[in-house]
């Protein structure tokens, strides 16, 4: 199928970016967006253009560096997915696709798609952990934990930082993520003991960083392709209170 | 500690606590303008006598005005705060289904706004011997009011905006204090659906009564 790719080119953080059109033919719908833009790249370098510059790395929906904007879509328009995982095939032949780099000022384009993700570092280094004596494995049944809890946890502990919460709020609100990072501890035992330390650092890093407040529109949720709920958010809110 | 007090979540605590004590105050105006409907001024005027003398309602108008306050200047700050997040936006747009209401919560907030500050002039500064008219005949003054077909268009247009505002707020405000159940959240926002239709439109069909039936 023949595509007409958008593109926003941005040569380095300080200089003034554009949108480029490209044609691309020949796309088949049994590839993968990020292959399709491997194509582009190629076809960009042997006419001796800069490459299209775009976050990826496991390109299995798990590292969670491979976030665009992709028509209006934060990781593009199918739910419950990274854009490594997104297929050709749910593009038509002759469609015009836009792609954007994520738009929050915490995460300042630095060159074309890549965003400088930083801000969502700061706010795992300022709580995001549990401070153990790594010796030894212990016990697996040491520690009795419901099983609710422990999916409750694990379903929380699945966030891969992407950002797609903060590019789809229209607030570009970090909530989501700071919400996942806190529930899957909040709700295990070993994570009590620093538990308000922790909510109050990693939300006071969460404003320091400039993100925007929660609104509840349930943008981030829609978009999450983990599929991270709301829950969390009301959860980081009674952690909070209680930090109190 | 001022950090913690004015950190995005403690804001967004006092807008929750503001906006339900507001959302408390609704019913009790409209219960005291259905005496409107009735042919006997003395009921409302004496309703009305009544708000505007007994120390108790005294002492809660006094925080009432101080919680509008607050909900408005809590809601203008976190707005600004969110515009400042997103300095650049989408070509494209956003796509993602959400929560309609909730996009123009700033845009419906400063029609109810201006809608307070009309209604202070009406009826409250009135009171205060600001602007003239009979503190004690406040059901001619509205009857008056209601009569010019440009006021009742204005107080409808203000009054749909207040129901889109109630249906998100409501339900939004027991998210932020925490408070999201699998099972009584969904009931939450029946009634948050309810409320946002039944109180815009009682005060809607007092207005329109008095404007086309009387």
């Amino acid at each position: 199928m023949k595509l007409t790719l958008k593109i926003w080119r941005q040569k380095n953080a300080k200089a003034k970016g554009t949108f480029v059109t490209y044609q691309m033919d020949n796309v088949s719908p049994e590839m993968a967006f990020l292959e399709m833009l491997d194509a582009l790249n190629k076809k960009l370098v042997e006419q001796d253009i800069d490459p299209v510059a775009f976050d990826h790395d496991c390109r299995e929906g798990i590292c969670g560096s491979c976030g665009m904007y992709i028509n209006g879509h934060p990781h593009g328009p199918v739910p419950a997915i990274t854009t490594c995982h997104l297929s050709m095939r749910f593009f038509k032949d002759g469609d015009t696709v836009w792609i954007e780099p994520w738009r929050a000022k915490p995460f300042p384009v630095i060159k074309d798609l890549i965003v400088d993700r930083t801000a969502f570092d700061k706010i795992q280094v300022a709580g995001g952990y549990i401070s153990i004596n790594a010796g030894a494995a212990p016990d697996a049944n040491a520690n009795l934990i419901p099983k609710k809890n422990s999916d409750a946890a694990f379903d929380s502990a699945i966030c891969i930082g992407c950002g797609a919460c903060v590019a789809a709020c229209k607030n570009a609100s970090a909530m989501l993520f700071v919400s996942a990072k806190i529930s899957q501890f909040a709700l295990l035992p070993q994570g009590q003991i620093e538990a308000k330390d922790r909510v109050r650092a990693m939300v006071k890093a969460m404003d320091e960083a400039g993100f925007g407040n929660c609104s509840n529109t349930g943008a981030c949720e829609a978009e999450c392709p983990k599929e991270i709920k709301l829950q969390n958010i009301a959860r980081l809110n009674r952690e909070f209170y209680k930090a109190f | 500690m001022s950090k913690i007090l004015f950190s995005s979540i403690s804001k967004k605590f006092v807008m929750a606590l503001a906006g339900i004590f507001l959302l408390t105050f609704l019913p009790v105006h409209l219960i005291i303008n259905l005496l409107l409907l009735s042919d006997n001024p003395a009921q409302f005027n004496s309703a009305a006598h009544f708000m505007a003398t007994f120390p108790l309602v005294k002492i809660m108008e006094i925080v009432l005005f101080a919680t509008i306050l607050v909900h408005i200047t809590w809601g203008i700050m976190l707005q600004i705060q969110n515009w400042f997040a997103r300095p650049v936006g989408y070509v494209s747009g956003s796509k993602t289904e959400t929560s309609f209401f909730s996009k123009f919560m700033i845009w419906t907030g400063a029609s109810i706004m201006i809608f307070l500050i009309l209604h202070l002039f009406n009826f409250y500064f009135i009171k205060l011997g600001l602007v003239k008219g009979n503190p004690e005949d406040f059901y001619s003054v509205a009857h008056n009011l209601f009569k010019i077909p440009l006021y009742n268009y204005i107080y409808l247009t203000c009054f749909a905006l207040l129901g889109f505002h109630l249906f998100h707020a409501f339900s939004s405000a027991f998210q932020t204090l925490g408070l999201n159940h699998r099972i009584w959240t969904p009931v939450v926002k029946v009634v948050a659906l309810i409320y946002s239709i039944v109180i815009p439109i009682s005060f809607a069909f007092i207005s329109i009564s008095l404007w086309l039936f009387r």
